[in-house]
């Protein structure tokens, strides 16, 4: 055996395949190998999301823009719910941007195994590759509409009117860690869904009743105060819930600074992204056999 | 030191059978599943876990073993190949040691790299232009970006579509979307390569291109594991031949000698091939065979003709729904591995413009072969249901054997074997050139009749 072709066995990598029982471990230094391969999947996306549709790329800004004026016209202005003091658009807005992310990521994930069915059933990878991928692509998205809600809070500031001008506060350097807690929950609950949607495809009917009725017990039309005291500690279960306050906190300096409630939703996104983890890594192996 | 490349150990995958047909299901089947589906799930995966702790032992009902009790050891920088029919268990062997699905028993270890191709152009979006297919296929098969980056001239070079590099795959034509997938997949450079039937795409001129970039990779050292039903291709590329049959093992020898007991280890002794609807692969819709059969002059089914008689090799088979230039055809190839020809029911171009369009229905292709055509030997009947540069339906390359017995062909008052696959009765003329001593040209038959 030649030393110059052949690295020395001591370097030599050795894969055992053997059916493996209950749970696995979470390989992520395999994962890791495949960083390049997340990128590539995200740039595909990204490349073909908007191919032949007439608006492209503004569809971004279509979707969270007219579910605002949507959410204006009826729980702003017929329902008169309260808006913590900034205009109601912004402070609908301002939820809207991590709320997209986050269904976007979910349905994303959800589907993510069947749609690339061919290549689960055809090469290997790490399958956490894609689930991760769809949930990463939808930043794209996210950061295009977040433009759009600097461009509303220049217009609101300039506008004399019955509220006080928006400004900057230090609290906005805490956003990456709340879109970080949007990425967490999405992809801990997409986890879970896009494994189950291999082998019960109800998930596809499930999903758009999910996000329907997740979108009820976050607070994106009406702002978390409006929940009784003592209940805060059951609707700060629900992750989003602390997520859409901090962009709120963070951006507009409404609601009040993150407070326990906010440990609770980023402590029960961690155990969904755990879960999810654990139990993908769990059914991955049947994958190829069931999509 | 060791130096093992692949070794395996009683390896083994049972599939469930019951997951493929559900696309079969009507509505109200969909239902009832979906309402009973958590609790038979949860059913299954204890009565699984029962199954598997009984030493993997006894089979479910509904469960088929694809590959079972396969051992084998492969050393560095050998070439082997994998032949077998449908459903002997080849492509679940590759996808075991390419990592896509994981053994119910048993052990495979591999030291090194492995590059797996069970497909070309896995992955490939339509959208995407061929320079960003490229990229994407190339990660996707586990390549890095640099390493992409460094050969993407040899790759766009290699496929010949150079003046079509940023047009979007889709308007590519189905040969050179091939052409460019196949690129990608020929530069791939692990120390380990599973190939699977990938050689199978393109035109001729293509495939031997692929077959000389495979030959290269061989010889470069790496050790490679290649599954084809080319039986030529198998011949040229690979030293060692292992025969799967039934998801076993069942011979590893030199490639000449498998290759040859492969194609003589007839299955229809009785001239006949029958299939059943669930041996057919999902991939063949709307083209079902029914049967392949070998007929005598008197209409029986036979294995063995004779070479001064003509026989009919006939297709039976069932189409579920129209299908636009269907050829349906034969090859013919010697137990050798040496193709005779290959030859499609719509080659006559009456017959191609009659058939434009199949409609569905059952439907019977003979072939005639005439006398005096096939030497003695063994022979193997192939078929393919295919519609050109669209998609192939159907290919078995091994459908059945039947044996051409000799008597009275031309050439018998020597006992010798002849070479070559054919004997066809050929005119010859014996001109005595000296002078005046001219021979009318004589059929050479009356010669031998007269047996001198």
């Amino acid at each position: 055996m030649s030393q110059t072709t052949i690295p020395p066995n001591t370097a030599e990598e050795v894969i055992y395949l053997r059916p493996s029982h209950g749970w696995s471990a979470l390989n992520l230094r395999d994962l890791w190998r495949y960083r390049e391969l997340i990128y590539f999947l995200i740039w595909r996306d990204i490349k073909v999301r908007y191919k032949q549709t007439a608006l492209g790329a503004a569809w971004a800004i279509i979707q969270p823009f007219f579910t605002m004026i949507v959410f204006t016209i009826f729980f702003g202005r017929l329902a008169g719910v309260p808006s913590e003091g900034v205009p109601y658009p912004i402070f609908s807005y301002t939820a809207l941007l991590p709320w997209g992310l986050f269904t976007k990521a979910l349905s994303d994930a959800g589907r993510a195994m069947i749609s690339n069915r061919a290549m689960i059933t055809k090469v290997y990878f790490p399958r956490l590759v894609i689930p991760i991928a769809s949930v990463l692509s939808g930043l794209v998205d996210f950061s295009i509409a977040f433009i759009v809600l600097i461009g509303m809070i220049f217009y609101y500031n300039n506008v004399p009117g019955e509220y006080d001008p928006i400004t900057v506060t230090p609290a906005i350097l805490t956003l990456p860690l709340f879109i970080l807690l949007a990425l967490v929950t999405a992809l801990g609950v997409g986890l879970w869904l896009s494994a189950l949607n291999v082998k019960y495809r109800d998930i596809n009917y499930i999903m758009p009743f999910l996000t329907q009725f997740w979108l009820f017990i976050t607070p994106v039309a009406y702002p978390a105060s409006m929940v009784p005291e003592e209940w805060r500690w059951l609707y700060a279960l629900n992750p989003m819930t602390g997520v859409v306050e901090g962009f709120r906190w963070a951006l507009l300096g409404t609601s009040s600074s993150p407070d326990p409630m906010l440990a609770i939703s980023t402590a029960i996104s961690i155990l969904l992204l755990i879960s999810g983890l654990f139990y993908f890594r769990r059914m991955e192996r049947t994958f190829a056999d069931m999509v | 030191m060791n130096d093992l490349a692949i070794r395996v150990e009683n390896l083994g995958k049972q599939y469930t059978i019951g997951t493929s047909p559900e696309r079969y299901q009507t509505l109200r089947d969909s239902v009832a599943n979906t309402i009973t589906a958590p609790v038979r799930g949860f059913r299954r995966r204890f009565i699984k876990k029962e199954a598997l702790s009984s030493a993997g032992g006894r089979g479910k009902k509904d469960s088929i073993w694809a590959l079972r009790h396969v051992s084998f050891d492969i050393h560095k920088g050998k070439v082997i190949g994998v032949i077998g029919r449908n459903g002997a268990g080849k492509s679940t062997l590759l996808k075991i040691l390419s990592r896509v699905t994981e053994p119910t028993e048993g052990l495979a270890e591999i030291h090194g790299r492995v590059g797996s191709l069970l497909e070309v152009g896995t992955g490939f979006h339509p959208e995407l232009t061929g320079r960003e297919n490229i990229y994407l296929n190339g990660a996707i098969l586990g390549m890095k970006r640099t390493e992409i980056e460094k050969k993407f001239d040899e790759i766009v070079a290699f496929s010949e579509v150079e003046k079509f590099i940023d047009t979007p795959v889709k308007r590519y034509s189905s040969g050179m979307y091939l052409r460019l997938a196949f690129a990608v997949a020929a530069h791939l450079e692990p120390e380990i390569l599973v190939v699977d039937e990938v050689l199978a795409v393109g035109d001729a001129e293509f495939q031997r291109k692929c077959l000389g970039k495979m030959s290269n990779v061989a010889q470069e050292g790496r050790t490679v594991l290649f599954v084809s039903h080319n039986m030529s291709a198998i011949l040229r590329l690979t030293e060692e031949t292992m025969v799967l049959e039934k998801g076993e093992v069942v011979m590893r020898a030199p490639s000449r000698t498998a290759v040859e007991q492969y194609l003589s280890s007839g299955y229809a002794q009785i001239g006949e091939r029958l299939w059943t609807r669930d041996e057919i692969p999902g991939t063949a819709f709307p083209f079902y065979p029914v049967a392949v059969r070998i007929r005598d002059p008197h209409g029986r089914v036979v294995d063995t003709v004779r070479s001064v008689d003509p026989f009919t090799i006939e297709i039976e088979y069932h189409l579920e729904s129209p299908i636009t230039g269907l050829r349906v055809g034969i090859y013919l190839m010697t137990t050798r591995g040496e193709f005779v020809f290959t030859s499609f029911d719509t080659d006559a171009p009456d017959q191609y413009d009659e058939y434009r369009i199949r409609a569905a229905g059952k439907y019977t292709s003979r072939c005639h072969i005439p006398v005096d055509y096939l030497n003695e030997g063994s022979y193997v009947v192939g078929i393919n249901a295919s519609t050109y540069q669209i998609k192939r339906y159907f290919q078995d390359e091994q459908v059945l054997n039947f044996t051409v017995d000799p008597s009275g062909a031309p050439g018998m008052q020597w006992a010798e074997p002849r070479l070559g696959p054919m004997r066809p009765r050929l005119d010859w003329q014996i001109e005595n050139t000296k002078e005046g001593a001219k021979t009318e040209a004589t059929p050479a038959r009356i010669d031998f009749d007269q047996n001198k």
